[in-house]
């Protein structure tokens, strides 16, 4: 693969600029859908209908003093927010956002630098992100904050391995980690996406099911925002941060966010496709546009889901983790490798 | 607790919770001794907001002593009124005329509705739901608007006087309440639909937080936490005061002895409430609404007196000694909730923190309340 450092530069540029518009505006359409849900207006004071507000709020973060309490770990209590971040943005180079699909540039593909083995990388710095969380809490010096981290670790370690036995499971009835070859591979009309299983997803609604509900605990949002449960432990590992410390914990939530909806888009919806067959002209081609769409439908269902439902307490998450969901994903895995070998036989 | 604790060795560690915390919704502190997650000993720390209002009560006449009730429990506040001028008018003799007597019912009943209301939005948001609040609070301000239009006031009421009332309830008023109780009547079953049977709720509630009836008789608690334990005692029933006994309504009682439990007693006292407007709507007498011969100067005969009502959080009691001059020689306010906080030490043992805190707001504590 030939580097052209123009078009890296650019495209990082734009993938960070990205991930900055994406967590500041989804606080935005956080803040009006809970307010449509709750009946208020939300922020409707700056700009229109509150459009600026995210401006408004990120210069108020950025001239806040950012406090150091006493006797904190201060390499830590520094390094944390941006382990909270880093990791977001080097997660979003990889993710492959589908051609243009339209104009003269419909075959240029949205993607900073895609990998072979995108989807291993991808698990990779996702679990870089619980450090965050635990440097936050451990170096804060607040017991809040230390009870806070160590549900958090419990609680990311425990879903990430039932979301990596089903991604394992799209991996083998891929047989590949490409995650545009995994796109691809779901061509054909949404019933050839993967959260039906026909491609040899064996429970495939299921399994994008808790896809779904691993990537919202993995993110730390409602109902499983144990970390942060402000009635229990005020704001949990970010209580002692202020300025751009907490925004960047802030904005990492947000990335976060929409890494999980745009894997979920990529391994079970057909990411860029469209739901119809690629001969229906226009309505049927790939593009962008697709692969956006569904992304912010998944995240317009994470913003409800926050504002419906009470949260859950530790254990019953790790009991919905260990002994419902990884079992699940194993069994899943187990007949999905069975059903690859049957497919084919049935002429599939 | 925690020395001991600390000498068998285990691993625990004191958490400060309060006296600014989400949770405590107020100036409650409380002193956890914590093992992991799981709560070992917790001991309210109290007088944050004290205000010695029993003291106000001896240094100040009868009729001045009035305001102080609205501020105890600032969220049913009018049941503290009932309770004190009752206690005056038993002291002095006065007959209350009907009318005054049905339209003190029915504000308190309302003010009892507004008080769930609140508590309900407050209790879902310590489980970790939002949204509920601002409903409930939309409600809830209806009921202000309506008390407002009678009372004055929005919130510390002082409707009450020696003898009667201060204002009578116009039309306007009554056909509101009949709206009012339209549009509740209708959001209830809402209510229930997506916050009572919801999976994660029942979770977070069943079978948490147990409090046996014998617990409650030990520290005295009463009111929800009380009938949410089988113990069917209502003071409204078993000691009836003011027109109570000509109404038709029920206790709801029930014997899980959880915070579900106490969920749906408070959520079944808000439909019997509306039961009990509704009947003083329709049989509202005509008449006076003040006593024609009440004293300028209360000066009650030497003696010891105790009067108490079913506040929306308990039995509210208020027990005086008089030396027969126009101040109380002494006053003494038994507030609800500082006895159901009581046993929140006891009963919080060996809880996960995120239990302790979903039971703690199942007991619908007023801080002020407690510390008075």
């Amino acid at each position: 693969m030939d580097i052209n450092l123009v078009y890296m530069v650019l495209f990082l540029a734009g993938i960070i600029g990205f991930a900055a518009l994406n967590a500041a505006y989804l606080v935005w359409v956080e803040r009006k859908g809970a307010a449509r849900i709750q009946r208020r207006t939300g922020p409707s004071e700056v700009g229109f209908a509150g459009l600026l507000q995210p401006l408004a709020d990120g210069a108020k973060l950025m001239s806040k003093q950012i406090l150091f309490p006493d006797g904190i770990d201060k390499p830590l209590f520094m390094l944390a927010p941006m382990f909270a971040m880093i990791p977001a943005v080097m997660i979003l180079v990889t993710i492959p956002f589908g051609p243009v699909g339209f104009g003269p540039f419909a075959d240029f593909m949205l993607v900073a630098r895609e990998m072979n083995i995108g989807l291993l990388m991808i698990f990779a710095f996702a679990s870089v992100n619980v450090m965050a969380l635990l440097l936050g809490g451990w170096s804060s010096k607040n017991k809040y904050a230390v009870i806070s981290a160590a549900r958090a670790v419990s609680q990311d370690i425990a879903y990430e391995i039932p979301m990596i036995l089903i991604a394992i499971t799209i991996v083998m009835t891929t047989g590949s980690m490409h995650l545009s070859t995994i796109v691809e591979s779901q061509a054909g009309g949404f019933w050839n996406w993967n959260w039906l299983p026909l491609q040899g997803n064996l429970f495939g609604p299921v399994t994008f099911i808790i896809f779904f509900i691993c990537s919202l605990a993995e993110t730390n949002r409602a109902p499983f925002d144990l970390g942060e449960a402000e009635s229990e432990l005020i704001a949990g590992f970010h209580t002692e941060y202020s300025s751009m410390g907490f925004g960047l914990f802030f904005m990492g939530e947000y990335a976060n966010i929409v890494i999980g909806a745009a894997l979920t888009t990529i391994l079970f919806l057909g990411g860029w496709l469209s739901p119809l067959p690629a001969s229906i002209p226009f309505i049927g081609a790939p593009s962008v546009v697709w692969f956006l769409l569904k992304m912010y439908l998944l995240i317009w269902t994470v913003v409800l889901i926050r504002w419906t439902y009470p949260r859950v307490t530790l254990w019953s998450l790790l009991n919905l983790a260990w002994k419902i969901m990884i079992p699940f994903a194993l069994v899943n895995l187990l007949g999905s490798a069975a059903l690859i070998k049957i497919l084919p036989m049935l002429g599939l | 607790m925690s020395s001991q604790a600390l000498s068998q060795n285990q691993e625990v560690f004191e958490l400060n919770l309060g006296p600014q915390h989400p949770a405590t919704h107020g100036v409650l502190r409380v002193k956890l001794v914590m093992d992991g997650e799981y709560v070992v000993d917790a001991e309210p720390v109290l007088g944050y907001i004290h205000r010695m209002h029993e003291l106000m009560g001896e240094n100040r006449t009868w009729a001045q002593y009035l305001p102080n009730m609205g501020r105890l429990d600032y969220l049913s506040a009018l049941s503290y009124n009932l309770g004190y001028v009752e206690l005056v008018e038993k002291m002095m003799g006065i007959e209350v005329p009907e009318r005054a007597e049905y339209i003190r019912v029915l504000t308190t009943e309302l003010n009892r509705i507004s008080s769930h209301l609140l508590w309900f939005g407050a209790f879902v948001l310590d489980l970790g739901g939002f949204t509920p609040l601002l409903y409930a609070f939309d409600d809830r301000e209806q009921i202000l608007d309506l008390l407002e239009s009678v009372t004055g006031s929005r919130l510390t009421y002082c409707y009450y006087r020696f003898g009667g009332l201060y204002n009578d309830v116009d039309d306007d008023f009554l056909t509101g309440c009949t709206q009012f109780l339209k549009r509740l009547r209708s959001r209830m079953p809402m209510y229930h639909d997506l916050v009572t049977g919801n999976v994660i709720l029942r979770q977070r509630l069943v079978d948490v937080g147990p409090i046996s009836a014998e617990m409650c008789r030990r520290y005295g608690a009463t009111g929800p936490v009380l009938r949410g334990s089988g113990v069917n005692y209502d003071v409204r029933k078993n000691e009836p005061y003011s027109i109570y006994p000509e109404l038709d309504f029920d206790v709801p009682v029930y014997n899980e002895c959880d915070s579900m439990a106490r969920y749906m007693v408070r959520m079944d006292e808000i439909e019997q409430s509306m039961r009990i407007i509704e009947q003083c709507i329709a049989q509202m007498p005509q008449g006076d609404i003040m006593a024609p011969k009440v004293p300028k100067m209360i000066k009650p005969e030497v003696g010891d007196y105790y009067h108490a009502v079913e506040a929306a959080r308990g039995t509210f009691g208020i027990r005086t000694v008089s030396d027969g001059k126009n101040q109380a020689y002494r006053m003494k306010l038994r507030a609800p909730t500082f006895c159901n906080l009581s046993l929140f030490q006891e009963a919080s043992k060996g809880m996960l923190l995120a239990d302790a805190l979903a039971f703690m707001g199942s007991l619908d504590l007023v801080i002020p309340e407690i510390d008075r």
